[in-house]
């Protein structure tokens, strides 16, 4: 008897080592970017296994990571659920502003998305990281700090071009509250910075000249795009946790100062009265600096990312000055 | 530290007031600044600055500093005149250089100066920040210590014929108070009313121009001297259960206010003295 409880014990050992195998399968979106491709690389060390899509290019990450190009709105893009059993999804791939027009935009942010959800709804994924943004809350001289997950989001009311930015977020929330099996967790970032990214803000630190809007200068918040990729990483290994989440350190840097130690002279702007330095900056066509933007130039806008380093036992790795850092040697490195 | 506030700094900033500013516990990030702008560099020259004012042009007398709390949260209640926020430096250069315990002061401004170009920068840079009940609360909850003026524009608006008369108070700080259970410290402030007398209020030009009120007054104020007492803390600490209650709870306020005032009224000795 005592042998046969021994054979018993060795048999569900076994199978749970090979439960333990099961590498869970994660879909990312947005592969082209930066934020997609680090995400991507912690993902596969921490034994995921990752499927990348992205509706620009199929991106080439690695032999075992199988890439597509898709669209989210043609029938195609549902094969990928049927082959691949996804026990995540990871939604990085937003449209940027400064590519194609509102409903090109739209389309894709919005109607994209829902497709997306709509897929993970009928393919049970148990859980979904969608990336949002700081933008989200709107940038008003009335704002007070530390915003926290609560609060209304205004960017729409301010800014007809970050609507479908804001449309993204509500539409995650509906599908979070009207499908609890999917667990949906909102993270909305602080500007993301670092060697590589292509945002608005690593755009407009890359560069040497910016304009600085007269009289203003608002305390912002940065963190490092290798910071936020484990940031994704943690959200994604606690599955049972969701919400909506602010992501952003606990530290502050004043815009001006922002410039002096990435090495960029700041030109003064004419900032009153409201609408003359957005009429500027459309005329100008000012890609990292655009008019829509300006209002988060001249007004704080500082996340409390509290709850997220709470939940996920995050803080972040990568000091202000250690982003600020990569910009100064960029510019120093064109010179040579 | 930029050219400019290493300037500054060795221009107005006395070895007495680096000593005080340096004794300001205050948790600042990596560049010295707080979520609301703060910074650590120019509350030290707005210091210096206004400390030289505070000394010699309003002369300013103080009592009952030491019924401030040395650290947690603490509200300051304070009434307003004078135009100019003039009395919410003076208090601030009072709690900053308090020799029982120094403490970085958070003063409540109205919602119309950060749409203002410099001036909104400065005054966060200094620890003023927007009057929103939310900023109280999570300053408060990080125990900081608060400056509220409940009158607001009815204060610091009306015409020198009001003048040591109390305006309407809002109830907003008393529900916080209540509600994070924070102290509240009342200040009488004697001297302030005479630095910018008023004698009307230009109201079409102040909608004109988006301004709370364009007073009919002289363009500099007054070298009036200035009596600031602090009266012992209030306890309020609770849950609210009616807004009577509240009321009631902000009338024993305003008494304590008021008989600050008086005792500070009863030391001045004409305009200027």
């Amino acid at each position: 008897m005592p042998k046969a409880k021994k054979t018993e014990t060795v048999d569900r050992q076994s199978v749970e080592t090979v439960q333990e195998k099961k590498r869970p399968q994660v879909l990312v979106t947005g592969a082209a970017g930066v934020l997609a491709q680090e995400t991507i690389n912690r993902l596969s060390q921490k034994k995921y296994d990752v499927v990348a899509i992205d509706f620009r290019r199929a991106v080439q990450i690695g032999d075992d990571i199988p890439s597509y190009k898709v669209d989210f709105l043609k029938r195609g893009f549902e094969d990928i659920f049927r082959q691949h059993k996804f026990d995540a999804v990871i939604h990085l791939g937003r449209v940027g502003t400064d590519i194609g027009g509102s409903h090109f935009r739209h389309n894709a942010n919005v109607r994209g998305t829902q497709k997306l959800f709509d897929l993970c709804v009928k393919y049970e994924v148990s859980q979904v990281i969608v990336l949002s943004s700081y933008f989200v809350y709107g940038a008003s001289a009335y704002n007070p700090a530390l915003l926290d997950e609560d609060t209304p989001l205004k960017a729409s009311d301010l800014s007809l071009n970050l609507i479908d930015t804001v449309e993204l977020d509500n539409l995650s929330q509906i599908y979070m509250y009207k499908y609890r099996r999917v667990r949906m967790k909102i993270l909305r970032p602080c500007n993301i910075a670092g060697p590589g990214v292509r945002n608005n803000i690593g755009r407009l630190l890359s560069r040497k000249v910016v304009p600085v809007l007269w009289g203003f200068n608002p305390v912002m918040q940065f963190l490092h795009v290798s910071d936020m990729a484990d940031a994704i990483v943690k959200a994604c290994g606690k599955p049972n946790i969701y919400g909506i989440f602010n992501v952003a350190p606990n530290d502050w840097a004043p815009y001006k100062e922002v410039l002096r130690r990435c090495d960029i002279i700041g030109v003064p702007m004419v900032s009153i009265p409201d609408a003359l330095p957005m009429w500027i900056a459309r005329m100008a066509g000012w890609e990292a600096f655009p008019s829509y933007l300006v209002n988060y130039f001249k007004y704080p806008v500082i996340v409390d990312g509290s709850r997220f380093a709470k939940a996920f036992n995050f803080s972040p790795r990568r000091s202000l000055e250690e982003i600020f850092l990569h910009y100064r040697e960029m510019k120093t490195r064109r010179w040579v | 530290m930029s050219l400019a506030s290493t300037v500054l700094k060795k221009a107005f900033v006395s070895k007495d007031v680096k000593e005080a500013h340096n004794r300001i516990t205050k948790e600042v990030g990596s560049f010295g600044y707080d979520a609301w702008g703060y910074s650590k560099d120019g509350a030290e020259i707005g210091l210096g600055v206004f400390k030289k004012l505070y000394d010699h042009y309003f002369r300013v007398e103080t009592e009952g500093l030491e019924n401030i709390p040395t650290k947690g949260r603490v509200l300051i209640i304070a009434n307003h005149s004078g135009q100019l926020p003039l009395d919410g430096a003076l208090i601030a250069i009072a709690v900053a250089t308090n020799p029982h315990g120094p403490r970085a002061p958070r003063i409540m401004i109205e919602r119309f100066f950060p749409t203002v170009p410099f001036v909104g920068n400065l005054l966060n840079m200094g620890g003023a920040v927007i009057g929103d009940p939310v900023n109280c609360i999570r300053m408060l909850r990080r125990d900081e210590c608060v400056v509220v003026f409940p009158e607001g524009i009815r204060g610091s608006g009306k015409l020198f014929k009001k003048r040591y008369k109390l305006q309407r108070f809002g109830f907003g700080f008393m529900h916080i108070a209540m509600e994070t259970d924070t102290p509240i410290v009342p200040v009488g402030v004697v001297g302030c009313e005479e630095t910018m007398p008023s004698l009307a209020n230009v109201k079409p030009l102040a909608k004109m121009l988006g301004l709370p009120y364009v007073p009919v007054t002289i363009p500099v104020p007054l070298p009036s001297k200035v009596y600031l007492r602090f009266g012992k803390p209030l306890d309020f600490s609770g849950v609210v259960k009616t807004e009577k209650q509240v009321i009631e709870n902000v009338e024993t306020v305003k008494d304590a206010i008021r008989g600050l005032i008086d005792e500070g009224l009863s030391r001045k000795q004409g305009w200027f003295h």
